[in-house]
């Protein structure tokens, strides 16, 4: 009898560990399935972001796999993602990146959301030598480590407001202007800071007030008393949405009239719908606006993206999850290019990528960041109570004049 | 740049309204606090995500249609039920234990608030607007929004009435009787497990008023609680339990402090200025009790 149960006991081990070796060598493609592995915020306090990726994500499975799939060596491949919830929390994440390379056996990965959560994976991917495609990790400390298996196809923070700096030289007849800037004591926020330094640095402009927010911070009135004091040009405000909707409450509330506002994530915070026409002139950076002329085969234009998304999941589009179904045709192209499921030579493929989509052209640069889509700037206008984002620069895709100088508080209706 | 509000007199007036205004409203959440802590002798760790839950509740309102100034009126009636359900809950079983349990209790009753809201509200930073407009003062170079000076005054009212209620009506006074000895208050027939239940209900209503006061002043977040926490623990701190003028003027120099660290030290040090004084202040604290406890050694 003991015998017996010995025996059961080693035959059912053997099945088990014979069943874990066969899944983890075959599951980065099982049958006609290409798996991609994602930990995603769907909880905690990146979870509105969190889905935003997961359903750009979704609806570009779902578009490439209705639309043939992937080829490789002649045989048509579907793409099918393993999500787990990150909590919003790095360690997690970090966690969960190694369950699914270990586990789950995935070979390649889709990125998280935030640059925060993005920088906790990659070194784990980088370990196990996972091409990861992100689309939602902008901080430029991603580029500058060296790692050999991220690919970004969202330009880098530092890019967000140099734009801007350009734009009010420009108004200021090319000469430098006076610059005030308030950007939350974060990774992403202090990226767009030391881009706005390059940009004052080669336009000759002085940085007149350069304060660092406390994250817990929801109260910019001394930062903006400030301003009010010393009259800069342009005023420049990072901290998430929490910073932009503060910003534009505040500026309001105290009548602080600049001649130009520049922010970040107003789409994120839905500027327009929260603060009306209080948000009128802001100018914010965005990766991307349905309104740009760029197209591929499988979404079409961003004005289609833009219908489908509302269709599929009833709200527009924002730019987080135009990039995130950016990140599927990326992979999907370097399959194809790669005409193999070896990860090097997927990772290869992804070096060369040089394509077009809805959301911008992708082309990574040696850090693996998105080198050939520039930044954009829409600004919020207003007509009676209805506000909207109007593309304003680069002047290639701008579909208004950028507004400048915003009028005074006292001349505002 | 840093001393640029003594260049300009007319920064130090606008710091020290601000700050006086701010420090109004966080002087609120201090007394619920106090008021708790001295008569259950529980940390409330959970004392500002009472406030933003009191917040959503008037930013619910404004979704609907209805102004979010009347959150100050419902807001804490439904924050006092929230608190009382609370204390049936979870705090009865801790209140005659350490204090180090009940600040366990309070921290997972914080996290379960905030996940909650996550869940309900969603993770967007949120605002309700009043459109109250902005009194102008010194021909225009200094600003108050009509929104702050509403959400002082209707703190002070609250705090006025408050008083007036524990010294007046029996349950006020029950309640101070049991804040200064429990066992006694309860041998003299006070039914001290009620008196508890108000008391906690008393403090989630006055972070009701306050979150709706945020609401239309500054911004709600699922995970902002914790800076009104810190802020509300350390004017307790320095004013001492159970003693309310001393809780609005330390909330006013809390408030002036922080202006006015955020002008000379820099933004970036407003909070940890914040912390640092906290420290200070245990420290001295400390020192003095250790002078005058010295023939208990």
């Amino acid at each position: 009898m003991n015998k017996l149960v010995k025996l059961f006991i080693t035959s059912i081990s053997a099945i088990t560990l014979a069943l874990v070796s066969f899944t983890s060598s075959f599951a980065k493609v099982e049958g006609d399935y290409i798996v991609l592995g994602s930990a995603i915020s769907l909880t905690g306090k990146y979870s509105s972001n969190g889905v935003h990726t997961q359903n750009g994500y979704n609806m570009a499975v779902d578009r490439i796999n209705k639309m043939g799939g992937v080829e490789v060596q002649g045989k048509k491949y579907k793409f099918e993602i393993i999500y787990y919830d990150d909590e919003s929390n790095p360690k997690r994440a970090a966690q969960l990146a190694e369950r699914l390379i270990k586990q789950d056996g995935v070979h390649y990965m889709l990125g998280p959301y935030s640059s925060g959560l993005t920088k906790a994976i990659a070194p784990v991917t980088e370990k196990y030598k996972i091409p990861m495609v992100e689309a939602n990790g902008a901080s430029r400390s991603l580029f500058t480590k060296g790692y050999k298996y991220l690919f970004a196809v969202l330009s880098p923070a530092n890019q967000y407001l140099e734009v801007a700096i350009d734009l009010a030289v420009e108004k200021n007849g090319g000469k430098g202007v006076r610059i005030a800037q308030a950007f939350e004591q974060d990774a992403f926020s202090q990226d767009v800071r030391l881009g706005i330094l390059d940009a004052a640095k080669r336009t000759g402009s002085e940085i007149i007030i350069d304060d660092k927010l406390p994250k817990e911070l929801n109260d910019m009135a001394a930062t903006l008393a400030k301003v009010k004091a010393t009259k800069p040009d342009v005023l420049v405000v990072s901290g998430h949405t929490k910073g932009a909707l503060t910003a534009i409450r505040q500026i309001s509330e105290m009548k602080v009239d600049v001649p130009m506002l520049a922010m970040t994530h107003c789409d994120a915070a839905k500027l327009s719908k929260q603060h009306g026409k209080k948000s009128e002139y802001a100018l914010c950076a965005s990766q991307w606006h349905k309104n740009l002329s760029y197209k591929d085969k499988f979404f079409g234009s961003g004005k289609k993206y833009d219908k489908d998304f509302k269709k599929e999941f009833g709200y527009a589009p924002p730019y987080q999850s135009a990039e995130s179904s950016a990140a599927l045709l990326v992979f999907k192209d370097a399959f194809e290019r790669a005409n193999s499921f070896d990860r090097d030579a997927v990772r290869d493929a992804l070096v060369d990528t040089e394509m077009q989509t809805f959301y911008g052209n992708i082309k990574f640069g040696p850090g693996g960041q998105n080198v050939a889509k520039p930044m954009i700037l829409f600004q919020v206008r207003c007509k009676g109570d209805e506000c909207e984002n109007k593309v304003v620069a680069p002047t290639k895709w701008a579909s208004d004049k950028f507004y400048h100088p915003i009028p005074k508080w006292s001349e505002r209706s | 740049m840093d001393f640029l509000i003594f260049k300009a007199p007319m920064l130090m007036v606008q710091a020290s309204l601000d700050g006086i205004l701010l420090g109004i409203l966080f002087a609120l959440i201090a007394y619920g606090m106090a008021l708790q802590w001295g008569v259950m002798n529980i940390i409330n760790i959970a004392q500002g995500d009472l406030v933003i839950l009191g917040g959503y509740i008037a930013y619910t309102m404004y979704l609907v249609g209805i102004h979010p100034a009347w959150g100050v009126i419902v807001s804490p009636i439904i924050m006092y039920f929230v608190g009382v359900l609370l204390y049936k809950l979870v705090i009865n079983k801790v209140v005659d234990r350490d204090l180090f349990i009940s600040i366990l209790a309070t921290f997972g009753i914080a996290i379960v608030f905030q996940q909650l809201m996550n869940f309900i509200f969603g993770a967007d930073v949120v605002v309700a607007q009043s459109e109250y407009g902005t009194t102008m003062l010194f021909d225009n170079s200094v600003t108050l929004p009509n929104s702050k000076i509403f959400s002082a005054f209707i703190s002070v009212l609250y705090a006025v009435a408050l008083v007036i209620y524990m010294k007046k009506s029996r349950l006020g006074r029950a309640i101070r009787a049991t804040a200064q000895n429990a066992r006694a208050a309860k041998i003299l027939g006070v039914d001290t497990e009620k008196v508890y239940a108000a008391t906690f209900g008393i403090n989630a209503a006055l972070c009701g008023i306050a979150g709706a006061l945020i609401s239309i002043t500054l911004t709600l977040h699922p995970y902002v609680g914790l800076p009104y926490t810190v802020r509300s623990f350390m004017i307790v701190i320095v004013a001492g339990l159970g003693n309310l003028p001393a809780v609005a003027l330390s909330g006013m120099g809390l408030g002036l402090f922080e202006e006015f660290a955020d002008y000379i030290l820099g933004t970036e040090f407003r909070i940890g200025a914040v912390f640092m004084l906290l420290v200070f202040i245990l420290v001295y604290r400390r020192f003095k009790l250790s002078k005058k406890r010295e023939y208990l050694k």
